[in-house]
């Protein structure tokens, strides 16, 4: 049932900021700050949950060599800057930390 | 369409995601057809997975999804002449990469504009036909991995590979850094309410930078 609730408001909630302008639409434009606002949402959203999901699997701080998610999101970090390719970065840091798991 | 070949994997891995979050199935498949926005959806599961409260899944919802009234914004003009009915249903098209591609064929002057909504809906209906059939594949593919795979980290990996290449803009590498920070320091506040403070303060330190430069 919550989850119900849930993807419904979602689904709604993403429909309403799609459709508001093909509705109402007469020349509305955005504000030149709101629009370069927008512009950081995906990096700061995306890097608020990263970070963590990174140093603190399980929930405590990690910050060591013993924390096989930080080496495998290094690794991933490094190829995604040199090949800017979302699945060469997932196969890299998924097969570093399968690698760890598998020594360790 | 290669875009639509483009978007197979992320379907995929959102199926098996979704599973591992501990969603139902059916509401897996039924997020891909309500919401149909793929990188709320898949931040949608990491929410749902670590117990964040409804409100704040809506809240970032609508924070992840606000780059769609740009969106709207440069398409909606062109579209003006179209009965509403038409633009109910493109506007429930508008992903990411049905914009991409329906943008680039509205501002092909060469074609005449009185066809162009039957490209966009044409970008549209495969896009998401594309989506429906990959999340199924993926929630049947998700059923059948151990936990031991730790494939719950594809989803951190993904979003590596997305924010890694904007980090070369100096203004985009200092709200992501305030963004991590924040949200290792509020991760302890309630209802991942930490990650819309988090969030907050990376635009507002990555707008003041730009501002500056």
């Amino acid at each position: 049932m919550t989850f119900w609730l849930t993807i419904i408001g979602m689904g709604l909630i993403t429909y309403a900021i799609r459709v508001t302008l093909f509705l109402l639409l007469e020349r509305v434009k955005l504000a030149p700050s709101v629009q370069r606002g927008l512009r950081y949402v995906p990096t700061a959203v995306l890097s608020a949950i990263i970070v963590p999901e990174v140093l603190q699997p399980g929930g405590t701080l990690n910050i060591s060599l013993g924390n096989a998610r930080l080496l495998a999101a290094i690794v991933a970090a490094i190829v995604a800057w040199r090949t800017r390719n979302v699945l060469w970065t997932i196969a890299a840091g998924m097969v570093v930390l399968w690698l760890l798991n598998w020594l360790g | 369409m290669p875009i639509a070949l483009g978007v197979i994997p992320f379907g995929l891995i959102y199926g098996v995601l979704a599973l591992a979050a501990g969603l139902p199935p059916a509401v897996a498949q039924a997020m891909s057809a309500i919401v149909f926005a793929g990188s709320a959806q898949f931040i949608g599961v990491q929410l749902i997975g670590a117990g964040a409260a409804i409100p704040v899944l809506w809240l970032t919802t609508f924070v992840v999804n606000l780059r769609h009234l740009l969106y709207s914004a440069s398409i909606a003009p062109h579209t003006q002449h179209l009965p509403p009915r038409w633009r109910w249903l493109l506007a429930y098209l508008l992903t990411d990469e049905a914009f991409v591609v329906a943008i680039l064929h509205y501002n092909n002057q060469e074609r005449p504009l009185a066809h162009k909504h039957w490209y966009f809906l044409g970008a549209g209906l495969t896009l998401w036909t594309t989506w429906q059939i990959s999340t199924a594949v993926g929630i049947f593919l998700g059923a059948q991995v151990p936990a031991s795979w730790s494939l719950d980290f594809t989803l951190a990996l993904t979003f590596i590979g997305l924010v890694i290449p904007a980090l070369r803009e100096r203004p985009h590498l200092a709200a992501a850094i305030t963004a991590g920070i924040v949200a290792l320091l509020t991760f302890a506040w309630p209802y991942k309410l930490g990650l819309i403070a988090a969030a907050l303060c990376g635009i507002a330190v990555g707008t003041a930078l730009e501002a500056r430069q």
